[in-house]
């Protein structure tokens, strides 16, 4: 116990502060506390990735992005979240899970498609295995495209979902 | 007897062709003398011609199988009594190109759910261009078990973390669990048929793309192929700097893995100090090559970019930082006792179990199975870098996690060792040697175990038929060994401990 505490201490606080254009931290957490009264909560879908954006997904656990105090969480249930984090082309095998897992998501509810494959396919394409994209089986808010994505990007596209205006009528995929 | 022909290339491989009436016996030979099932396949040659294909890991390196079939009779006789890991592997070129395995323990399907009816094979020359083949949904006959208080636990294909899809079907009597059924396929992305007709470039493209965690692995195995089918070798530097990349890519897995492995017993502090870790290892390569995960280094007849002597510098000082910190964190979770009660016993593959299985790679190698390309069977330049192998005997989860931190200590050592002893002279190729029709193989240790690549081009450098075969296609049936007799609750550790690709073997 005392050994874990004292590695704590000896490497300290390693969370960063990050900004893009559009935001900062604080703009980032007072519009989430606005929005949501509380963290926004994420639920990912695998529908078919190569796991690669599956890796920069994690990477966003990593101490230096501090998630949790930027106010957001991963959920393991989509019935408890906010928003959905799709990765890969779709492959035809996943095409009903992801429906069933999008349907399951309370209203609001806003769709990031992950990665150039998330995107339209990427290297995939459109196939007898794969469908090409996100968009072809449910509604998108928001494409962050990248193979994969890296973290700041991700955390960019989230930010662009929730905080684009948006009429709240159910949408169809295209 | 059957007709031989040496490969060229840095993999020692040769290709015989057998009759199917003499595919047993070969089959049974090799056995005997300690040979193992790397990947079985399947062709269409056209006129009226099936090929199935078999790579075996022999004591001298690697036969390359072929076995001609009629069209009218695609059957061979099943193989999976010799080879364990041949059940699944004769599954999938059932789905995939209706070769029919006689005599298999098991013909359920394995790659086809339900995105194409029973009597199509997408991978048939003139199949699989039609966008989206009819659904023909049918259940999968799960295993079962019967008895008092026994029931079911379903989980999948969405899981509960931010991992890849696939369905676990648990049979248990309170906590503990009897049998493990497992239905993977769900990240099927029809890769081999798309690879058909891709020029070489767009290939390894494609290559580093089966498995995300080990795309240096997957692109180096394609792109040793092409370049053993031109018979041209690659510059010295090439080989080095491929072979960095390689074992940095082992790093930086082994890193989020450990970080897992802690967090899946509630060390959270554990987690957060090997993730530290890995993002530092990951933002390196981000500023040598502009790829977190080095992402497209490989191409045709070298790297990508050459290393700057600065950049070398920077390496060897993050090998030695590392070093300590990685020591430092492997004390710790030894000397912790809650994490230690967790780890020992956990998830067991005895050494008999596992040579019966056939477990390779990492995991094998923590339950005695001695092998790792880097050593068995080394190529440039791992035969001058000696490496030392590890291995356990306990094939328990402190084993594989034992494994992967002496395999950490390897790679910096040898991370150190390239960028030391880097060869001068050009990191690529300068010209782009004619195209040309063939056949060739990779095969390269990838931190999670082996993969391997055959590949046939055509006449106008496109190619013909491309099969990749990650080392989880082999492990992934051994986990359902050793969760057996283990409580629900260990299995996500016991799952992390070995870490197995879905889209690697889903193709
Ligand atoms: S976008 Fe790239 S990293 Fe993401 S799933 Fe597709 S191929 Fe993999």
């Amino acid at each position: 116990m005392a050994n874990i505490l004292s590695e704590i201490l000896r490497h300290g606080l390693r969370s960063e502060s990050f900004s893009w254009p559009q935001a900062d931290l604080d703009t980032w957490q007072q519009a989430l506390w606005q929005r949501f009264g509380r963290a926004l909560v994420i639920r990912h879908v695998d529908a078919g990735s190569c796991n690669g954006c599956e890796l920069e997904i994690h990477a966003l656990n990593a101490p230096q992005y501090n998630l949790t105090g930027l106010g957001l969480r991963f959920s393991a249930s989509p019935r408890h979240a906010d928003l959905l984090l799709v990765t890969g082309p779709v492959s035809r095998h996943m095409e009903e899970a992801l429906r069933r897992t999008y349907a399951a998501l309370p209203e609001p509810r806003w769709v990031v498609a992950v990665g150039d494959c998330g995107h339209d396919g990427g290297c995939f394409g459109e196939s007898y295995a794969c469908l090409g994209g996100v968009r072809r089986v449910i509604p998108v808010d928001v494409v962050v495209v990248g193979c994969p994505p890296t973290p700041l990007q991700l955390l960019e596209g989230i930010w662009r979902a929730v905080t684009s205006a948006r009429d709240s009528t159910p949408r169809q995929p295209e | 007897m059957p007709i031989v022909r040496t490969l060229p290339g840095t993999v020692p491989a040769w290709q015989e062709t057998v009759s199917r009436e003499d595919l047993r016996n070969l089959c049974l030979g090799q056995k005997e003398r300690g040979a193992r099932l790397v990947s079985l396949w399947g062709s269409d040659e056209g006129e009226e011609t099936f090929v199935l294909h078999l790579a075996l890991a022999v004591q001298e390196g690697l036969c390359w199988v072929r076995v001609p079939l009629p069209a009218r009779d695609p059957t061979y006789p099943a193989l999976d009594d010799v080879f364990a890991n041949a059940n699944r592997l004769q599954r999938a070129t059932h789905d995939l190109l209706g070769l029919l395995a006689q005599g298999a323990a098991d013909g359920r399907p394995w790659l086809r759910h339900d995105a194409w009816p029973p009597d199509r094979f997408p991978l048939r020359k003139g199949e699989g261009g039609e966008a989206y083949p009819p659904r023909v949904r049918e259940p999968y006959p799960f295993v079962t078990v019967s008895g008092q208080g026994v029931h079911e636990i379903p989980v999948g294909p969405v899981h509960a973390g931010v991992i890849e899809p696939g369905h676990f079907r648990f049979s248990v009597v309170g906590e503990r669990v009897l049998r493990l059924d497992t239905q993977l396929g769900y990240t099927h992305k029809g890769i081999e048929k798309r690879a058909e007709s891709l020029a070489p470039a767009e290939l390894i493209h494609l290559a580093g793309r089966v498995s995300g965690d080990s795309t240096v692995a997957g692109a180096w195995a394609t792109a040793q192929a092409l370049e053993s089918i031109l018979g041209r070798q690659i510059p010295e530097r090439a080989e080095w700097l491929r072979a960095l990349w390689l074992e940095r890519e082992r790093l930086v897995n082994h890193l989020g893995d450990l970080g897992y492995l802690c967090n899946d017993v509630g060390l959270s502090a554990g987690f957060s100090l090997f993730w530290a870790l890995k993002e530092t290892a990951l933002r390196t390569h981000e500023s040598l090559v502009g790829h977190r995960y080095l992402r497209d280094q490989i191409q045709l007849g070298g790297v990508v970019r050459a290393l700057t002597a600065s950049d070398c510098q920077s390496l060897r000082e993050e090998c030695v930082t590392l070093e300590k910190e990685v020591y430092r964190l492997r004390d710790l979770l030894q000397e912790h006792a809650g994490v230690q009660d967790r780890y020992l016993g956990t998830g067991r593959v005895p050494p008999e179990l596992a040579a019966r299985l056939g477990l390779v790679g990492l995991a094998g190698r923590a339950s005695a199975q001695a092998w790792d390309l880097r050593v068995s069977c080394p190529t440039p330049p791992y035969a001058q870098a000696e490496v030392r192998m590890a291995t356990r005997t306990q094939g328990d989860v402190a084993a594989r996690v034992a494994v992967r931190f002496d395999e950490i200590f390897e790679s910096l050592r040898l991370i150190h060792h390239f960028v030391e002893h880097l060869p001068s002279g050009p990191s690529h190729w300068d010209d782009s040697p004619p195209l040309c029709a063939g056949i060739g193989v990779g095969w390269v240790e990838g931190w999670r175990g082996e993969v391997f690549v055959a590949l046939e081009m055509g006449a106008r450098g496109q190619v013909r038929r491309w099969h990749p075969e990650d080392v989880s296609m082999s492990n992934w049936p051994v986990l359902e060994h050793a969760v057996q007799g283990n409580i629900v609750p260990d299995f996500p550790l016991i799952n992390k401990s070995f870490n197995l690709s879905y889209s690697g073997q889903d193709g």
